[in-house]
Parts: C-alpha cells; sequence; structure tokens
C-alpha cells in the first residue's frame, strides 16, 4: 500500500509537471478579480439567538469588571473558522473572494455559509466527532478501521441531518459494520483474544456517558462518588446494561433479548443480574424498543438537557481550540454553569438539534468575536479575560491543522473537492506522516499542549516544509510569489495572507521588502522561500488566535 | 514570571540540564536576539549536576515474539513441534537454539515466563505493556520510558542536548507521554546508518541566520498586546526553539552515528537496522539519555512460525548479546535497566498454516541490569498447552512496578491525570525473585 501511494504521488508530480506551462503563468490572486462569496441569507431567528447569548457573555463581564477586547478583524474570524472547519488556513484565492464581498455584507457570515457548504467541513468535522465516539485506539488519525463510519458521518453532517438521529443510529443500529458503517460505534468496544467476544458494554457505557452526555459515569464503575454523592456506582452498570444484548453474529451487530449483565457491586461477595434503567431523568426513558433503542431514544430526548449541553460544550471546543466548560466531558448535572451555555442547549434542543444552526450561533456570538489581543500593547490581554471569552484564547493548533495549513499555504488555489485527486493523495500521505512525527494527541485533542522540541524541529527543518516551501516553480506558493509579484511588497502581502491570514504590519512590511530589495531571479526565489520559512515557524502560525 | 523551570524531558524544562557556559554559548552562536530571562535562570539552575543517571533500554519485538523458540523452549514436547533448545550459561535454564550468544550471558540477566495479560490485540496489547495499563476511554497511560522521565528528576549528566526519552524505529505504537503530556513523547529516529531525521537546517549559514532574525521580527509583533510571559507561560514556542537549535549544532549528535564505532564493535551487533539500533541505543545511554526504545519489527508468524521466528531470532541474537556485553565493558550496565518485551506469546499450538498465533496466557520477558538478580528463571508455563494460568503468574503491570522501584521511583504515587482521577504510577507488585 505505501508503495502504491508513493508511486501515485510521485505519478501526481509528473502529472504537474506536464501541466507546468500554464503553472509557470499561474496568477498569484493579486487582486479582486475573482468572483466574490455569495452572501449569508438573514436569518432573524438566529440573530435572535445569538443576542441572547451576548446578553449574558456582556452580563458577565460587567460583574467582573473585565473590559472585552475590540472585535477581531475578518480574516481573523475566516481563520478562526476556516482552522476549526476545514483543519487548515484558507487559501489566497479564497481570501480574495472575500475581498470582494460586496460593503454592507458580514464577511464572516458570508465565510460562514461558505464552508459549511463545502464538503471539506463535514469531513473534517466527521473527524473530530469520530474521536470522541470511537477514539483513536484503532489506529492514529485519517486511518483505516475507521474510514467507513468517518465517511458515514461525514455524509450525515453534510445533509445536515438533525444531531440527535445521527446519535440514535451510533447508539441503537443493528447490522454489518461494511453496509452499516454506524454499527462501528459498537463493534470499536469489541474484545479480541480475551474470553468475551462481543462489544464491551463497560467501554460503550463510558464513551456513551461521556460523548454524548458529558458526564463521567466510568468513574462510578468500581465504587460510588468520592468527590460527591450525585453517582452511585449502580448508575454506571444500569447504563452498561443497556448494551449488554448487543452480540456480534454472522448478520453483524445483533440484539439477543435473552442476554443479562451482571457485575459484582463494591462490597458484595456474589454477582448480581443488573437491570438496564437511565441514571437520571427517567421519566423520558420509552417502554418500548431493544435496549439500545431505549437508550438511543432517552440520551436524544429534546428533554435531555445534558445531552444538548454537551454537544454546545464539543461544538464550542471545535470553534474555539478549548471547551466551554472544561474538561469537555465533565459538565455539572445540575449547574452552575457557565454564561451562554444554558442558552445555547435550549436553542439546540428547540432547533431540532440542528448542528449548523449551533455552529452559527457561536460563530456569531460576541465571544468567537473578540480578538485575541487588547488594543493597547501597554495593557496587554490577562488571563482573567481571556478565562471569561472576553479575549479569544490562543489555543494550539492540533497538527493536522499545522500540516495543512503549510500544505494550503503552499498553493495558492484552494485545495478542496475539486482538487485533483493525484494531489489530495499527496495531501493525505503528508499529512499522516507530518501527524506521526510531530505526535498525535489522539482524543486528548483539547489539553492546550505548550509545542514541543521535535515539533519544532519538524517545522523548522522537516520533508513537508523543504518540499513546500523551499524554491520550486512549479508546485510552491513561495516560488510563484517571486516570479509573478508585480512588486516586492506585492510579494510580501500575498505571503503573509497566503499563509497567517493577515496582512504584515508596517515594521513586517519594511523588514521583508529590505529582504527582497534588489533580488533577481534564484536570489529571489530563495529570499521567497526565506519569507515563507519564517512565517509558518512562528507562534502565530501554529496557534489559533 | 516563573521561578522556578519544570523539569521533565526533552521538554524546554530540560535547559535545566544543560550547562550555564553551553547554553550561553550556544545562544551566541546561533546568534538569538530572544534569550529569555527564563532561560537564563535555566542556565543557572543547570550548575547544579547530578550523579550518573540511571537509565532504561526497552528492546521491543513487536508483533509477539515466540516464547517457545526463545526464552520458554519445552523441548521434546508437543508444543514445541520440533523448536529445538539449548543450555545457557544459567545453570538449569535451556533457551531456543536461535539466541546462542545470548544464552552466554544468561547470568546477566533473569526471563520471566509466566506472563499474562487479557489482551491479544496488536494495538490493545502494545498499549497495555508499553503502559502497565489495559486502554480505557477517554485517557491515554503513559509509556514506561514516559513515566522514568516524569519521575526522575532530569538527566544526571550535565550537559545534555538530546532528547532524554527516544524510540529508534519506532514501528507502530511508539512510546507517548500520554496523559502526560506530548513533551515526554519519546523522540523518533530511523536506522542510524541514515540521517536523523529534521536536525540538519534546511538552509545554511547566513541564510538561515537571516530566517531567524525574521523570526525575531514577526515574534515581536505576534507578543504585542496578547498575553504577558505569552512564551514561558503559554506556548514555549522560542524556548523550544531554542532548544531544538541546541540540539541541531550539538556534538552529542554524534551518539546517533553509528559510523563512528569500531568496525569490529559494528560487526558484533549485526548488519541489521536494529543491531545499528542497539548500537546506537548504548552510545546515547552513555551519552546521557534516560530512556532509549528500539523496535524490532516481524514476529507476527501466523504462517510457517518455525522459519520466521529463526530469521528474527538471527537478528536479536548478535544485537542483544552485544549490547549486553557493550553496557558491562563500560560500566553501565549496573545503572541501565534493560528490557526485552512483546506485546504477547504465541500459541504452543501450530494452526493449520504451520503459525502459531496470538498468546497472552503465558509469554516471555527479559529484564536485566540495573542491579537485579541475573541467571534465573521466573514463572513455569503448561508444557501441554492447555492451562492458561501459568505457575508463579506475573502480570504486565508487575514487570513495570519492578523497573521503577529499581529506578528508585515510589510506584503507590498518584498522579492526576487530565481527566481528574489519581492513578498510581503502577498498579503491579515488584517481582520479589530479582530484586
Amino acid at each position: 500500500m505505501p508503495v502504491l501511494l508513493r508511486a501515485l504521488v510521485r505519478l501526481s508530480a509528473l502529472a504537474l509537471v506536464v501541466a507546468a506551462a500554464a503553472g509557470l503563468l499561474w496568477r498569484h490572486f493579486d487582486g479582486p478579480k475573482l468572483a466574490p462569496l455569495p452572501p449569508p441569507k438573514p436569518d432573524a431567528a438566529l440573530d435572535a439567538a445569538v443576542a441572547k447569548v451576548d446578553a449574558t457573555f456582556r452580563d458577565s463581564w460587567r460583574e467582573a469588571g473585565l473590559d472585552p477586547t475590540p472585535e477581531a478583524d475578518p480574516l481573523t474570524l475566516a481563520r478562526r473558522l476556516s482552522l476549526a472547519l476545514t483543519g487548515a488556513a484558507p487559501s489566497l484565492e479564497e481570501i480574495r473572494r472575500l475581498e470582494a464581498l460586496p460593503p454592507g455584507t458580514d464577511p464572516a457570515s458570508a465565510w460562514l455559509e461558505h464552508l459549511l457548504s463545502d464538503r471539506r467541513s463535514a469531513d473534517y468535522l466527521a473527524e473530530r466527532f469520530a474521536r470522541a465516539f470511537v477514539g483513536v485506539e484503532t489506529g492514529p488519525f485519517l486511518v483505516y478501521r475507521r474510514r467507513r463510519l468517518v465517511h458515514w458521518l461525514a455524509d450525515q453532517i453534510e445533509a445536515n441531518r438533525p444531531y440527535d438521529a445521527l446519535v440514535r443510529d451510533l447508539v441503537a443500529a443493528e447490522g454489518l459494520w461494511t453496509t452499516r458503517p454506524e454499527t462501528n460505534f459498537v463493534t470499536v468496544s469489541v474484545e479480541q483474544g480475551g474470553g468475551n467476544n462481543g462489544p464491551d458494554e463497560t467501554q460503550l457505557a463510558a464513551r456513551t456517558s461521556r460523548a454524548f452526555l458529558g458526564i463521567r459515569l466510568d468513574c462510578v464503575q468500581c465504587h460510588d462518588d468520592l468527590f460527591g454523592d450525585r453517582w452511585k456506582q449502580a448508575d454506571f452498570h444500569q447504563v452498561a446494561a443497556f448494551f449488554a444484548q448487543a452480540e456480534m453474529t454472522l448478520t453483524g451487530v445483533r440484539e439477543n433479548r435473552g442476554k443479562d449483565y451482571e457485575t459484582r457491586y463494591l462490597g458484595q461477595s456474589a454477582t448480581a443480574v443488573v437491570p438496564p434503567a437511565a441514571p437520571y431523568a427517567s421519566e423520558l426513558l420509552p417502554e418500548q424498543g431493544h435496549r439500545r433503542e431505549r437508550l438511543a431514544r432517552w440520551i436524544t430526548h429534546p428533554e435531555n438537557a445534558p445531552f444538548a449541553r454537551a454537544t454546545v460544550n464539543r461544538a464550542w471546543a471545535i470553534l474555539f481550540g478549548k471547551p466551554l466548560v472544561d474538561p469537555i466531558d465533565d459538565l455539572p448535572l445540575e449547574g452552575p454553569f457557565p454564561p451562554g451555555l444554558e442558552i445555547l442547549a435550549q436553542e439546540f434542543a428547540a432547533s431540532g438539534h440542528d448542528f449548523r444552526h449551533l455552529v452559527r450561533m457561536i460563530a456569531k456570538s460576541e465571544p468567537f468575536r473578540r480578538s485575541s489581543r487588547s488594543a493597547d500593547p501597554g495593557k496587554p490581554v490577562t488571563p482573567e479575560q481571556e478565562a471569561a471569552w472576553a479575549a479569544f484564547p490562543l489555543t494550539p493548533l492540533r497538527p493536522e491543522q499545522v500540516a495543512g495549513s503549510v500544505i494550503q499555504a503552499s498553493s495558492l488555489p484552494t485545495l478542496d473537492g475539486g482538487t485533483h485527486i493525484l494531489h489530495k493523495l499527496r495531501r493525505f500521505g503528508e499529512t499522516r506522516e507530518f501527524v506521526k512525527r510531530s505526535g498525535d494527541p489522539g482524543e486528548e485533542e483539547f489539553a492546550g499542549e505548550a509545542g514541543t522540541i521535535p515539533q519544532r524541529l519538524l517545522l523548522m527543518n522537516g520533508k513537508l516544509v523543504r518540499e513546500r516551501i523551499e524554491p520550486n516553480p512549479v508546485m510552491n506558493a513561495s516560488t510563484r510569489l517571486a516570479r509573478c509579484s508585480p512588486s516586492d511588497k506585492a510579494a510580501v502581502r500575498a505571503a503573509f495572507l497566503a499563509t497567517l491570514t493577515r496582512e504584515p504590519e508596517e515594521a513586517e512590511l519594511a523588514h521583508f521588502t529590505g529582504t527582497l530589495a534588489n533580488t533577481r531571479k534564484e536570489a529571489r526565489d530563495r529570499a521567497l522561500a526565506d519569507l515563507c520559512w519564517a512565517l509558518v515557524n512562528t507562534t502565530e502560525f501554529s496557534w489559533n488566535r | 514570571m516563573n521561578p522556578t523551570p519544570p523539569s521533565d524531558c526533552g521538554s524546554p524544562g530540560h535547559l535545566a540540564s544543560w550547562s550555564r557556559r553551553r547554553v550561553l554559548r550556544g545562544s551566541a552562536l546561533a546568534g538569538l536576539a530572544w534569550l529569555t530571562p527564563v532561560a537564563r535562570q535555566l542556565a543557572r539552575a543547570a550548575e547544579k549536576s547530578g550523579a550518573r543517571p540511571k537509565s532504561l533500554i526497552v528492546l521491543w519485538m513487536e508483533g509477539g515474539i515466540s516464547q517457545i523458540e526463545s526464552f520458554d523452549p519445552h523441548p521434546g514436547s508437543a508444543i514445541a513441534h520440533g523448536a529445538k533448545a539449548i543450555a545457557t550459561a544459567a545453570k538449569g535454564i535451556q533457551f531456543g537454539e536461535g539466541l546462542p550468544r545470548v544464552a552466554e550471558l544468561a547470568r546477566d540477566f533473569a526471563v520471566i515466563r509466566s506472563v499474562t495479560s487479557k489482551e491479544g490485540d496488536h494495538s490493545r496489547a502494545t498499549y497495555n505493556v508499553k503502559t502497565g495499563f489495559r486502554p480505557f476511554p477517554n485517557l491515554v497511560h503513559p509509556s514506561i520510558g514516559s513515566i522514568v522521565c516524569h519521575e526522575l528528576d532530569g538527566p544526571g549528566e550535565p550537559s545534555l542536548d538530546l532528547p532524554a526519552h527516544l524510540s529508534i524505529l519506532p514501528g507502530g505504537f511508539p512510546a507517548r507521554g500520554g496523559y502526560l503530556g506530548a513533551r515526554y513523547d519519546a523522540f523518533q529516529t530511523e536506522d542510524p546508518a541514515g540521517p536523523i531525521p529534521d536536525v540538519r537546517a534546511i538552509a545554511k549559514g547566513e541564510r538561515q541566520q537571516g530566517r531567524l532574525d525574521s523570526l525575531t521580527v514577526l515574534e515581536r509583533s505576534f507578543a504585542a498586546g496578547r498575553l504577558a510571559d505569552l512564551d514561558s507561560e503559554r506556548t514555549l514556542h522560542r524556548t523550544s526553539i531554542e532548544r531544538a537549535l541546541r540540539l541541531m549544532s550539538s556534538a552529542q549528535l554524534a551518539a546517533f552515528d553509528v559510523g563512528e564505532a569500531p568496525k569490529a564493535e559494528r560487526e558484533a551487533y549485526g548488519d541489521t537496522p536494529f543491531g545499528r539500533g542497539c548500537l546506537a541505543a548504548l552510545r546515547l545511554v552513555e551519552a546521557g539519555a534516560r530512556c532509549v526504545e528500539v523496535t524490532l519489527p516481524g514476529w507476527d508468524t501466523h504462517i510457517d512460525n518455525a522459519t520466521g521466528q529463526a530469521k528474527q531470532l538471527a537478528t536479536l541474537d548478535p544485537a542483544l548479546a552485544a549490547l549486553i556485553r557493550g553496557l558491562k565493558e563500560r560500566g553501565l550496565y549496573d545503572d541501565t535497566l534493560l528490557l526485552v518485551a512483546t506485546e504477547f506469546g504465541r500459541t504452543p499450538k501450530l494452526n493449520l498454516t504451520e503459525g502459531r498465533d496470538h498468546w497472552p496466557h503465558g509469554f516471555s520477558v527479559l529484564l536485566g541490569g540495573g542491579g537485579l538478580r541475573g541467571g534465573l528463571a521466573v514463572g513455569e508455563t503448561d508444557p501441554s498447552g492447555e492451562k492458561r494460568t501459568p505457575a508463579r503468574e506475573v502480570r504486565v503491570e508487575d514487570i513495570h512496578a519492578t523497573i521503577l522501584r529499581q529506578l528508585g521511583i515510589n510506584t503507590s504515587e498518584e498522579l492526576t491525570t487530565p481527566i481528574g482521577r489519581p492513578i498510581r504510577i503502577s498498579e503491579g507488585r515488584v517481582i520479589q525473585e530479582l530484586v
């Protein structure tokens, strides 16, 4: 397989060399000549919901005596949204289309709609969800025993299927993992080589309570809650009992209604049959259906507030790089809740668990639109402002977001669904290798780790950066910028936009036009490569701002 | 400001382990405009030097080495299926015939023949043996090398530029820091015959200097208006770049370059990537590395087990024997624990294709050095291959407890994990026969 992949990548390079004649003349989108993005449709219900969310945040800032930072500029918002929804920074081509919007249009809303209608978002969100639903155990990021499930998730997201329906399928589906990809949620827990060859109900109970309800029921697997007295050992095992009848058969995952779940509680000498029961709000549990169906209905019931809250918290984390309630899967059952959470959860449930509506609400909210820096350099942003979302928090990008951004920055046109398959294969191989070398944080994707030395070495000296940034007139943006820009200033500005999604500041512009001044041919190619190298090695490139 | 530097492996905190002179000289060489106050403090802290560090070498037999062809032969029995055994230097202990050189050294280590686990899948079982815990939803446990790096306060060798935790030929599941953080991940390198990845600057000389100067301009504008102490309290970006540059210009990189070793020494390890990896592990430990893992893949012999295992053993035997001899000759063996481990053993019975399948119910692990007792075999598997519980059963976590204790680490200490649950460093019991 890797041999085949390598062969294809080589072939792709060849194919692109053939296209070199056109490539050499490639414009670099230095003016607003492209079609603008479609303007967003007005949505009064959305605006009303966002107003409510904003009011609670403003009140909380006033009470805490915190000043919010200024509003972030449209390009910064576009960068945040692209990283969250596609796993890469915007392309220069996309930025030019944003700049071409008619006056009076809200650029961030237009950008968001542009991304939500793009398959890249469905694919990327599917992978982010899959981490919470099935983890990365079956292989590192983007690798393949999970492929069918991730693809299925992407299809659901692209069709904007209600989130509750999607979750019900995961929890309750029957059938073969090949033809019913959603059953992979259950089959990922199948133990191999051990005594029990069926799905592991305790793993499933832990996943379910964490991923869908934001509750760590598995902490009471072995004993009652030691920190509070809300959860008992029985709560966990009664949820596990919902999964006890799932069996692996020749026709895939099936329910065997004759099977019971037994456990031995702490302090007891014998095991006992545990009946399934909801850990709270048992009035929402239906009587009809097999055990997993009943559980699925209960989890996704519109009145099961923890389900909506957990989903809000995850969507928030994907957009901000940090959950509203940290850690992401440990929300209190009865509060207190931070500003915004309850309103967003209610609005999300009322919308019929419309995930896009949720993303729109968060993306339009005041906190998302805050700058990550203060207006006055003498009074820098404080940790208190960040903690209250009065400033956009600085969070590290995930390795595939860093790789995706290097690759996108090296190609001025957008790499999306329309990109040639050979190009996509190359990108896939490069991303996978980069993530492996960088260290995949797995499910701990919102841990907020500082950078490591191997990560710095990888971005300073690694293969991806060498191949994507060093002079190469056919493949790389740096050389195209060197050869096609009308002026030094235009080259520097385009490099900043393509890499950091912002215009250079004056000192930066002066410094880099200085490095380009009077350079020609290869020397100029090298100077542009040096510029792009410096840009991808900044804190700014590897952190979400 | 944070006056006390954090200490860990391969992180900027380990600035503390460079001598001050080296830090300052290195930075001057690199011409860095941003030697931060934190770096200066760390440089001062580095003046305190410790004793020679204790180290750990893990040789990882990826795929599942067969206990019967290696450390736990049952010659003449039905389950041997023709596999022969040879006597070793340790009285009453036999090894498979594919390990003649290692057999000569059997008094220098112990074999544990009765390791059991509940994991029969490669990825889950590797996780289990490398971390001492079974896979657990939403929590990734650290590998033993990461725990050792976290617990022992930095490498005692005062001028270590190298990462303290390394994985040579990382294979499918290199050692990870898990909940301790990515900074405890092993630094991965391939066959030492080739260059170490990512340590050579793309641009040389003035061009590289120009790039670093440009970075200073960019970082200055990024910091304006953002969190004070951005780098020291949040990103560690500049500090890790400084540390990376130190590594790139370090003379200690020579430890990776096994080509420098005398020809006779190189040949003793065998002309294989794994052999070179073992020699590099020795040189790295000598240079002060805390934990080095070397992987030998290819043990998953579901088809024609006898041929497959014999081929693998021919790679393992010279490399392992030369490594033990090398550690002893250099006076490192008493301070270096050596673990030869695998995710599980192989079934006593052959399958239809003359292969052996996965067998977590009694497999072998080698443990030596670091002052542990040698020349013995712990535990006994059933010669008929029927019983799934060997005599004197040793659980995977017991191996961890033994290693950690021998390195002076209190295994009952609890670490707080990101999921808020305190977890003991190891839940195993020390194997009393070895200490």
